[in-house]
C-alpha cells in the first residue's frame, strides 16, 4: 500500500469514526439532556409527564411528611413565589433540611413531582474539585436557577 | 516566622523557573553547552524551593497555626493527626501548591534521571517544563496565596468538610495529580521534539516512560476516587459521569491512546505527527480539567464560592498552552518525516484503531461535559448532561473496542493475518458466546448485561490466550514454557495485566449495573429485612463517642451472626452530619447497609444493597495499575540501565540494546 493510500484509509476511518461519534451524540442528546426548571417556570408551563427534568428551590418549613409506604417522603419545593409537592422514596441527603435549598430530578406526574434522585445545598466553603468530588453526589449541588 | 519563609522560597521558585524557561531554551538555539545545562540545576533547586514551601504550609497545618488565612479556615486543632496533615491540599490554595511541587518534581525527575538524552533535547524540555512552572506558580502567588496571615488569629479553625475527614484525602488527590501533571512531561517532551524538529524512535522510548508513569498515577488516582466515593458517599454509586469526574476522564483517555501509539512510533516509526498531537492533547485536557474545577464556571452548576479573577488566570494559561503548542504543531508537525508503512490490518493497524476509538470516545465525553456550559452562556437554559448520555455515546465505542482489543496483540507488526488470529481466538470466543447466552436465556437478564459480561470474558480469553501463545503453553513441554514465561518482558507482562485488569473491571461494572438490588424501609428494632437471600435483622441504634464527632450506630445482625453496623456522625466543629455506610464486600457482592435519618415514631429509615461483584470494579483498577507498574519496571524503559541479553547478541542489534 502507497504512502497516499494508507493516508486515505486513515482519514476515511478517521471520518467514518466521527460521523458515528456525531450520530451517537446527537440521538443521545435528543433524549438525554435534562432541563431545569424552578416552581413558577412550571405553574406557568407544565412539562410533559415523560420528559426528565430538574427542580430545584427550598423545602417548605413544616412540608415533610413521611410515609405510608416505606421509605416515602413528601415535601413541598417553593421559589418564594410558586410551590410544588414533591414525592421521592430513598433515603434523604445528609444536609437535607426544612428551609434547605435542594435540587431535585425525576418527572412531573399529575402536579406531583416524581423525584429519582434530591441533592441538597453544600455550605458556602470552597473546596477544589476534585477534593469535593465527594461532595455533591452526597447532594451539594445547586442550581443558581434556583432563587429562595 | 516559617509562613513567610514557606512564601519567601515560593518566589525564588518562580524566579528559578523563570530562568529555566528562558536560558536553556537560548542556548539550545545557539548551541551553547553551558547555558543548555543550566537547564538541569536549576529544575532542581526549582523543586527544592517550592518542596520548602509546601514543607512550611504543612508544618502550619499540623501545628495548627490560625494566623494564616488558609489554615484557619480549613482545619480545627481537634482534628486527628492524617487529617491535618491531608488537610493541606484540601483546599484550594493547598491543593494548587500541591500541583506545583508535583509538576516540579516531574521537572526534577527528568533532569536526575535524563541523562542519557541528548542534551539540546533535555535542555528545550526542561525549558518548556519551566514554562508551565511560571504560569502556575504566578498563579499560587498572586491568586492563591496560601501563606496569607489573618490578623487578629482566630481561638480555632473553621473545620474541614467531614466527607473529607477520611482516608481517600489523603491518597485519591495526589494520586490523581500525579497523573495528570505527569502528563506536562510528555506534553513538555512533544513541544521540545517539535522545536527540535526531529521525532524518532529513540524519542518515542524516551518518552513512553514518562506516560506510563502518569498513565499508572492517574488510573489509581481515579479508581481511588471512585472506589472513595462508593464507600463513603451511602448511595453505592462509584461513577456518576459528573463533569468533575469527566475532567479526570479525558485525560486518561487520551493518556491511554498515547501510551499505544507511542508504541508504533517506537517500533515502527510511524504514526509520529499524531503521537505529537496526543501528547499536546493530553496535558490539554488535564489544563482544561484544572480549569472547570477551579476556574468556577461550574459554579455556575455548582455551588462553590470561587474567585471569578482565578478563572480567568488559569483560562489565559490554558490558552497560551494549547494555542502556542497547536500553532507549533501547525507549522513544525508537516515536516516531520513519515514513517514504515503497514497494511490495514496490522498491529500498527490495531493499535490506530485503538486511537481512533480512544479520541473519539474522549470527543464525546469532551462534548456532553463542554455542552451545558456552552448552552447556558448562550441561550441561559439550564440544563444537566448525565448519565443517559454517556451511556448512550461512550459505552458503543467501547464495544468495537474491546472486541478489538482482543485480537490486536495477536497481529503481526506491518502485516496481519485476520483469520490465523481469529482461529487462535476460537476458545475466548467460544467462553464468550457461552457466557452471554447463559446470562441471557438461563438468567433471563438484560442483553446488554449478556453482551457486557460476553465482552469482559471474550476479552480475559483472548489476553490469556495470548500470553498462552507466547509461551507456546502446551505445545512445548511445560518446563520450556516456564523458561519462556520468564524469558518475557515485562512490558509484555505489563500488557497482559493492564489488559487483564479491564476485563476483571467491565465483569464488576457490568454485574454491578444489571444485578444490584436495593431496599428502603422504615425500620424499628427487631424488624427483619431480606435482600438477595440475605436477611438481617435491625437491633436498634447505638450512641457513641468518636474522636470529633458524635456516633449513631445502626445495629444490624446479618443471618450468619455477623453484626453490621452503619453510622450517622455529627461533627461538632463544622456542624455537620454525614453517614457512614457498612459494607460486607464478597465475590459475588458486597452488602451495603446505610442507617438514614429518624422517621418519627421510633422508626428508622434503613436503605440496604446488593451491590453484585462490585469488588472487582477494584479488583480490575488494582490489576491496570499493577500492570502500568510491571511495565515500568522493565529494564529497557529504566534510563541508564545497561541493557542485559540472555543470549549473545549479533553485533548489528547490540548497537541497538545500548542505544537504551
Amino acid at each position: 500500500m502507497t504512502r497516499k493510500n494508507k493516508r486515505l484509509v486513515m482519514i476515511a476511518g478517521g471520518l467514518a469514526f466521527l460521523g458515528v461519534a456525531a450520530a451517537l451524540v446527537l440521538t443521545a442528546f435528543e433524549d438525554s439532556v435534562v432541563f431545569f426548571h424552578s416552581p413558577s417556570d412550571l405553574a406557568e408551563k407544565p412539562a410533559a409527564p415523560d420528559r426528565r427534568i430538574r427542580i430545584g428551590g427550598l423545602v417548605e418549613d413544616g412540608s415533610v411528611e413521611r410515609g405510608p409506604a416505606d421509605g416515602e417522603v413528601r415535601f413541598r419545593v417553593t421559589d418564594g413565589n410558586a410551590t410544588l409537592p414533591v414525592r421521592y422514596v430513598g433515603l434523604l441527603p445528609d444536609l437535607f433540611r426544612e428551609g434547605q435549598g435542594i435540587i431535585a430530578q425525576g418527572t412531573l406526574v399529575g402536579g406531583t413531582f416524581q423525584a429519582e434522585e434530591v441533592l441538597a445545598k453544600h455550605d458556602e466553603n470552597y473546596m477544589p474539585r476534585e477534593v469535593a468530588e465527594a461532595l455533591k453526589k452526597q447532594g451539594y449541588w445547586k442550581k443558581e436557577g434556583a432563587k429562595p | 516566622m516559617i509562613a513567610e519563609l514557606g512564601h519567601v522560597a515560593l518566589a525564588c521558585a518562580l524566579v528559578v523557573a523563570l530562568l529555566q524557561a528562558v536560558v536553556p531554551l537560548w542556548g539550545a538555539a545557539k548551541g551553547d553547552a553551558a547555558l543548555m545545562a543550566f537547564a538541569r540545576p536549576a529544575a532542581l533547586v526549582q523543586f527544592g524551593a517550592i518542596a520548602v514551601a509546601f514543607g512550611a504550609l504543612t508544618q502550619a497545618y499540623l501545628v495548627s497555626d490560625f494566623s494564616l488565612a488558609n489554615v484557619a479556615a480549613n482545619s480545627h486543632s481537634a482534628k486527628p493527626f492524617i487529617y491535618k496533615l491531608s488537610g493541606v491540599w484540601g483546599n484550594h490554595e493547598g491543593s494548587m501548591l500541591l500541583w506545583v511541587l508535583i509538576l516540579a518534581l516531574f521537572g526534577a525527575a527528568v533532569a536526575a534521571f535524563g541523562v542519557n538524552l541528548p542534551e539540546s533535547l533535555r535542555a528545550r524540555t526542561l525549558a518548556v517544563q519551566g514554562m508551565i512552572g511560571v504560569g502556575f506558580l504566578a498563579f499560587v502567588l498572586f491568586t492563591s496565596n496560601p501563606f496569607e496571615r489573618l490578623i487578629p488569629p482566630p481561638l480555632d479553625g473553621q473545620g474541614l468538610n467531614p466527607l473529607l475527614q477520611d482516608i481517600g484525602l489523603a491518597l485519591h488527590p495526589p494520586m490523581l495529580y500525579l497523573g495528570y501533571v505527569g502528563l506536562s512531561t510528555t506534553f513538555s517532551f512533544a513541544v521540545a521534539a517539535l522545536l527540535e524538529g526531529k521525532v524518532d524512535p529513540s524519542w518515542a522510548r524516551w518518552v513512553r516512560p514518562w506516560t506510563l508513569a502518569a498513565w499508572t498515577a492517574l488510573t489509581a488516582g481515579i479508581v481511588l476516587g471512585s472506589g472513595w466515593a462508593y464507600y463513603e458517599l451511602g448511595w453505592g454509586g462509584w461513577w456518576f459521569w459528573d463533569p468533575v469526574e469527566n475532567a479526570s476522564f479525558m485525560p486518561w483517555l487520551a493518556a491511554t491512546a498515547l501510551l499505544h501509539s507511542a508504541i508504533v512510533v517506537e517500533k515502527r516509526g510511524a504514526l509520529k505527527s499524531w503521537t505529537i498531537l496526543l501528547a499536546l492533547v493530553a496535558f490539554a485536557f488535564s489544563l482544561l480539567g484544572t480549569f472547570l474545577v477551579r476556574s468556577g464556571v461550574l459554579t455556575s452548576v455548582h455551588a462553590f464560592a470561587v474567585d471569578p479573577e482565578r478563572g480567568l488566570f488559569i483560562l489565559g494559561l490554558l490558552a497560551i498552552a494549547v494555542g502556542g503548542s497547536f500553532v507549533l504543531y501547525a507549522w513544525r508537525a508537516p515536516t516531520l518525516e513519515g514513517g514504515g508503512m503497514f497494511r490495514p490490518v496490522s498491529r500498527e493497524g490495531a493499535l490506530m484503531l485503538n486511537n481512533l476509538l480512544l479520541s473519539t470516545a474522549a470527543a464525546t465525553v469532551l462534548i456532553g461535559t463542554l455542552y451545558p456550559l456552552a448552552l447556558e452562556l448562550v441561550t441561559d437554559e439550564k440544563v444537566s448532561v448525565g448519565p443517559p448520555y454517556f451511556e448512550a455515546t461512550f459505552v458503543p465505542l467501547m464495544i468495537p473496542l474491546i472486541l478489538a482489543l482482543g485480537v490486536g496483540p495477536m497481529l503481526a507488526w506491518k502485516r496481519g493475518d485476520l483469520t490465523a488470529a481469529l482461529s487462535r481466538l476460537w476458545v475466548a470466543a467460544s467462553l464468550a458466546l457461552a457466557l452471554g447466552l447463559i446470562v441471557l436465556y438461563l438468567w433471563g437478564a438484560p442483553v446488554g448485561a449478556a453482551l457486557g459480561l460476553g465482552l469482559a470474558a471474550w476479552l480475559a480469553g483472548a489476553v490469556l490466550t495470548e500470553w498462552a501463545e507466547r509461551v507456546r503453553l502446551f505445545r512445548i513441554p511445560l518446563a520450556q514454557s516456564i523458561d519462556r514465561a520468564r524469558g518475557l518482558p515485562r512490558s509484555s507482562y505489563g500488557m497482559t495485566f493492564a489488559h487483564l485488569g479491564l476485563a476483571v473491571f467491565i465483569f464488576g461494572a457490568v454485574g454491578e449495573t444489571f444485578f444490584s438490588r436495593e431496599v428502603v424501609r422504615y425500620v424499628v428494632p427487631g424488624d427483619r429485612i431480606e435482600i438477595a437471600d440475605r436477611t438481617l435483622i435491625f437491633k436498634g441504634v447505638e450512641t457513641r463517642e468518636g474522636p470529633n464527632y458524635q456516633i449513631q450506630a445502626g445495629v444490624f445482625e446479618l443471618d450468619n451472626g455477623d453484626v453490621l453496623q452503619p453510622e450517622r456522625r455529627f461533627y461538632r466543629a463544622e456542624g455537620q452530619q454525614t453517614t457512614e455506610a457498612a459494607i460486607r464486600p464478597r465475590p459475588m457482592g458486597d452488602l451495603y447497609v446505610v442507617l438514614g435519618e429518624p422517621a418519627g415514631d421510633g422508626r428508622w429509615t434503613v436503605r440496604i444493597y446488593m451491590k453484585a461483584l462490585a469488588i472487582w470494579l477494584w479488583i480490575g483498577g488494582a490489576l491496570m495499575v499493577f500492570g502500568g507498574l510491571v511495565s515500568l519496571a522493565d529494564r529497557r524503559l529504566r534510563v541508564g540501565a545497561p541493557a542485559v541479553r540472555r543470549t549473545p547478541l549479533p553485533p548489528a542489534t547490540a548497537a541497538v540494546g545500548e542505544a537504551d
